[in-house]
């Protein structure tokens, strides 16, 4: 059973979103993704500045089987992309959740709230539909 | 639902993720896909590859068969239990298949052809088999485990009796022989030395737990093909199809042109590519910056033009990418691949990566 942290806001795509105390919000992807995708090998986060609509690829992290996209949560302009990635791709893979985040993003005015995203338990019922 | 092979309970019991192969259901990975490429380079790695068909070809003319099916020339095979690497190809000189055949005896030839390619090639092979008189005989009954790594034939003679043990020891490479209710063959898909054992079906889960409890790994498609790939090893569907001739494929080697006299399938065909000069060309490439090649990427090759990439990956033992491409004859040494718009840096090298658990590129 994959780990599902009571205290995130999740997407179907798989996605994990906490606001941080600056009113940003770190991205990364769930237990149950990492898990599905294997031994990561390389992870590409987008570029500071960058402006994101809701549900666009903005990231790609490539396991040795195959590349798969992760779509920005929310809308808003990139803060910041975790550089530690690049060297140790398979942090996602051993913490998820911490070392292992994708990107911060500064939310739009306007864009839909990190409060409005799934919840914990809306997302556990997501993996378990997947037979996850 | 798929095929399934006589493994598949113990494949779901060892907790394998498992997906669709070739019309079968197949393990990918057991838990670490890196893990069992690893385990298969330095010490020992057990993989299923009872999907694959086992053909017994059986018949008075069956070499005769044999030398009009394939691209290789049969006559090669002078020794009882050696087998020969083959492409089949059609009037085009395409590839049907690639496949091995082992010369049993003058009227028993065993070929193993690929899952995916199973029932086109049964029927290619049956179609000219009939004039030959030759028996065509598919053995669903016989698994198939590939036993692969520095330590792989020690820890599978193992499971022989002890007579049995030391002439599988014995055999050379690219050598296989019936020991008991086995045929165990000195072949393999992975750039190591290893066994791979055709046995009844009913064989293959304990000798499968058997090998597991002396240390060696269950591995799935996953490893495999990392595996294959830094061996410089092709996998029909990807590298060649009916599509391409085994010239651009990097397949030269296996088509026997001498004697001129021998009459194959596609050789007329092959001579005029050949009498046109030189034409596409797959290369191996090593990426200089990061990410990952993967199949059907464009690669540029500035001033001559452009190829793709027929099988890219992740390399566990090189820690960094590696592809075959299929490009232009004049490609020089360095080229660039476009990944998702932007064009990164590859050097061309000279498969194999990886042979005997050691880089062969630097």
């Amino acid at each position: 059973m994959s780990n599902v942290p009571a205290d995130l806001k999740y997407t179907k795509s798989h996605e994990w979103v906490r606001t941080l105390a600056d009113g940003t919000v770190e991205i990364g992807i769930t237990d149950h993704a990492q898990h599905a995708l294997g031994d990561l090998v390389f992870v590409e986060v987008p570029e500071p500045g960058r402006s994101v609509k809701q549900d666009e690829p903005c990231a790609v992290v490539e396991s040795v089987k195959a590349a798969s996209d992760v779509y920005a949560p929310l809308a808003g302009e990139i803060a910041a992309g975790n550089p530690a990635l690049a060297d140790a791709p398979e942090t996602v893979n051993s913490d998820p959740y911490g070392a292992g985040w994708l990107m911060r993003v500064r939310p739009a005015a306007g864009a839909v709230a990190a409060a409005e995203l799934l919840s914990a338990a809306d997302y556990q019922k997501v993996v378990a539909a997947e037979g996850g | 639902m798929g095929r399934k092979t006589p493994l598949f309970a113990l494949h779901q019991e060892l907790g394998a993720r498992i997906v669709d192969f070739g019309g079968w259901d197949m393990p990918v990975q057991y838990s670490s896909q890196i893990g069992e490429h690893h385990a298969v380079r330095r010490s020992a790695g057990v993989f299923d590859v009872s999907h694959m068909c086992v053909v017994d070809l059986k018949g008075p003319r069956v070499r005769a068969l044999l030398a009009q099916l394939l691209a290789n020339d049969i006559a090669k095979l002078k020794t009882a239990g050696k087998a020969l690497y083959s492409c089949m190809l059609n009037e085009r000189g395409g590839v049907i298949d690639d496949l091995i055949v082992y010369f049993l005896t003058e009227s028993w030839f065993r070929a193993v052809v690929n899952a995916g390619t199973r029932d086109k090639d049964l029927a290619w092979i049956r179609r000219h088999a009939a004039a030959f008189g030759v028996e065509v005989i598919e053995r669903t009954d016989l698994a198939m485990l590939a036993i692969q790594g520095p330590e792989g034939r020690a820890k599978a003679a193992e499971l022989l009796a002890p007579a049995e043990r030391e002439a599988a020891l014995a055999l050379g490479v690219f050598v296989g022989r019936e020991l008991g209710r086995w045929f165990v063959a000195r072949t393999g898909y992975t750039g190591e030395d290893g066994f791979e054992i055709m046995m009844p079906g009913a064989d293959a889960a304990p000798a499968w737990r058997r090998l597991n409890s002396l240390g060696v790994a269950s591995c799935g498609l996953g490893a495999r093909d990392t595996l294959r790939l830094e061996a410089g090893m092709n996998l029909y569907g990807n590298d060649m199809d009916e599509s391409t001739d085994p010239f651009e494929s990097g397949l030269a080697w296996t088509v026997a042109l001498e004697p001129q006299g021998r009459a194959f399938v596609g050789r007329e065909a092959l001579e005029a590519i050949r009498a046109r000069g030189p034409g596409p060309k797959l290369v191996g490439l090593l990426l200089e910056d990061r990410g990952v090649l993967r199949s059907h990427q464009k690669v540029l090759v500035p001033g001559v033009g452009e190829g793709e990439i027929t099988s890219g990956t992740f390399s566990p033992t090189l820690e960094r990418s590696i592809a075959f491409a299929r490009v232009p004859a004049a490609t020089p040494a360095r080229v660039q691949v476009d990944i998702r718009g932007k064009l990164l840096n590859a050097r061309v090298v000279k498969p194999p990566f990886v042979r005997f658990g050691k880089s062969l590129v630097t």
